[in-house]
């Protein structure tokens, strides 16, 4: 919640605006310039140039092809699947009131996967039309949230049965998946699901942006519409509802959304864990827990930490590129333990 | 007239747990809600600010049924105090009390001076002016009760609804959390577990037994010793205290046995 500023300050807030938009373009040019071919920041511009605005600069094709369709896409991809998820766990954390939830963790990234790989590989159809992969996802990251709010709801609903729920959940839709895999699949697109399903920007293009970018940012935009009413669950559910709060409303929207921005994530990238745990709390250190301020701060911090992480994992060991979801969790997991170990200390 | 019940029900699990109370709360006095454990006065102050539904029956505020009241208007009305409601969420003290002012803010509305004075004005009653900044893990239960009682106050509401506001404190922090609802001046409901603080802070008291009402009116009508000893099963002589208020004693043996 607010500490300092009680009413808009403007010239504070374009301020942040501004930094934060700064931080992102640099993320992106190291993106686009680091790399096993080192590109330099003016050919980068000037490739930037030539994809945008049909500009004429004199780049190599290859050098073209590598900036733009390549490492930007990729660049891009990551800032919004790290936004979209670190929002999302920020969503989920104060919803069931519990530091530890996350897509991953709960089990909704291994839903969505399920139902990616379900419709990839068998290619299911509904009146006709074949499903594509996202919805696929979608309908996988649905069934996740309720099979983990029904094993919460049966196991008592308190707050720390949720983790155990996703854990249950986590290993039902895996084994799901891995079913599908191994009875269904060829050995090459065995190969190629086992590979995604760790976190791969690689066959990132410029279509998967388009679909990413308005789940991002309209996800972004119901989010801090309800800011307020995230803010009023601090104290619990019935302590929501006595501040005014339409429950029942409130959590069926964000927890829909949550589950969008999640599968089209998950059906883009694969699935990609801690971001969504780690975040929001390194973005409460900096600007409090008040989600006016946190989900924007989500957003920004999401998108620079997944850049970066990709970065990480192009150039942590030569000539070989790590799933990114390795590079996460080699961050995550950590964290997570940090957390569980603070969480047991009494209020 | 404020908050009322017109033969309200409610069950959980196939068993009825408010069983056809019909109550009504006077304008600025302080109306208790004593009874055994599982008589169903928590529940019932949750159908009063509509937290639960009714089965059947209506509650009734000035009049209208809140069934059909949009929440947020309802909560401009009621305020609610949980008993020992807390978070794991860093937050301040200030930070706590402003929650109360979300009824009366749009979803993008800024902070304005009607908050923050409300805020003040809240932090003020309580007495916690001075713990403004101070982080809500780092506060006693009384401390913390008056928090929320603040925080309430900030929803600027005409009724007040406690659930057993001194659960789990000490004997002053009880009798100076009681005494500060007893000035608020708004109508207050609230369940209570001790009959003499009961006895000493409620201008009306109703008595729940098995989530039916058993009697209802001024604490020396309905404190009396047969009906205390037919619904707590205690023997209690009643005699006038000290400040002019009943003061009940429970006659139970309390002699050690000597060994032999």
């Amino acid at each position: 919640m607010s500490h300092a500023a009680h009413g808009p300050n403007w010239s504070a807030r374009i301020a942040i605006a501004l930094v934060s938009m700064l931080a992102l373009i640099v993320a992106v040019a190291l993106a686009v310039t680091i790399g096993e071919m080192r590109i330099s920041l003016d050919t980068a511009l000037k490739a930037l140039g030539n994809g945008l605005f049909d500009l004429d600069f004199p780049v190599s094709a290859i050098q073209q092809g590598v900036i733009f369709d390549y490492r930007l896409s990729r660049a891009l991809m990551a800032g919004l699947c790290g936004g979209a998820l670190a929002m999302s766990g920020a969503i989920l954390q104060a919803l069931l009131r519990n530091p530890l939830a996350e897509p991953y963790i709960l089990g909704i990234s291994a839903g969505a996967s399920t139902g990616a790989v379900a419709v990839l590989i068998i290619g299911i159809s509904i009146g006709g039309a074949v499903l594509s992969v996202s919805a696929g996802a979608f309908i996988g990251s649905c069934a996740a949230l309720g099979v983990v709010a029904l094993l919460a709801a049966g196991a008592g609903g308190a707050s720390d049965r949720v983790i155990l729920a996703g854990v249950a959940t986590s290993q039902l839709f895996n084994a799901a998946t891995a079913t599908i895999v191994t009875t269904m699949a060829s050995a090459e697109q065995a190969r190629g699901v086992m590979f995604w399903l760790l976190g791969n920007f690689g066959s990132v293009r410029w279509p998967d942006i388009w679909m990413a970018a308005p789940v991002a940012f309209i996800g972004f935009g119901i989010c801090v519409l309800h800011a307020k009413a995230l803010d009023a669950f601090a104290f619990g559910v019935d302590a929501a509802a006595s501040l005014g709060i339409a429950v029942t409303r409130v959590k069926v929207v964000l927890f829909a959304a949550t589950a969008v921005m999640t599968a089209v994530m998950v059906s883009i990238v694969g699935t990609v864990g801690f971001v969504g745990l780690i975040i929001p709390h390194a973005a409460r250190f900096l600007v409090g827990s008040g989600h006016a301020r946190l989900l924007p701060a989500c957003l920004v911090i999401g998108a620079i930490f997944m850049i970066l992480a990709d970065i990480l994992s192009r150039v942590l060991i030569p000539q070989q590129i790590l799933p990114i979801g390795v590079v996460t969790a080699l961050f995550g997991a950590p964290v997570f333990a940090l957390i569980l170990y603070r969480a047991r200390r009494p209020a | 007239m404020t908050l009322a019940t017109r033969e309200v029900r409610w069950g959980a699990g196939g068993r009825m747990i408010v069983d056809g109370v019909t109550l009504e709360a006077a304008p600025g006095r302080v109306l208790g809600l004593i009874g055994p454990n599982g008589s169903g006065k928590s529940s019932l102050l949750r159908l009063l600010c509509r937290l639960r539904n009714v089965a059947s029956g209506v509650v009734t505020l000035n009049g209208n049924d809140i069934a059909g009241m949009p929440r947020r208007e309802l909560a401009r009305r009621l305020a609610f105090v949980e008993q020992q409601a807390t978070t794991e969420i860093q937050l301040s003290v200030c930070d706590v009390v402003r929650l109360g002012r979300t009824p009366h803010r749009a979803a993008l509305a800024s902070w304005n001076q009607a908050d923050e004075a409300a805020v003040n004005e809240a932090l003020a009653r309580v007495g916690l002016t001075e713990r403004h900044d101070q982080f809500w893990h780092t506060l006693s239960g009384g401390e913390r009760q008056r928090v929320h009682i603040a925080r309430a106050l900030a929803q600027e509401p005409s009724e007040l609804i406690l659930d057993e506001p001194t659960n789990h404190l000490d004997i002053q922090h009880q009798l100076s959390i009681l005494s500060l609802v007893r000035r608020l001046g708004i109508t207050c409901i609230m369940a209570l577990h001790d009959l003499n603080l009961a006895a000493m802070f409620c201008d009306e008291i109703a008595l729940l037994h098995d989530g039916r009402l058993q009697a209802a009116g001024a604490p020396e009508e309905v404190l009396t010793a047969e009906a205390i000893q037919r619904i707590f099963g205690v023997a209690v002589s009643i005699h006038d205290g000290a400040s002019g208020r009943r003061h009940i004693e429970y006659l139970i043996e309390t002699e050690r046995r000597k060994q032999p």
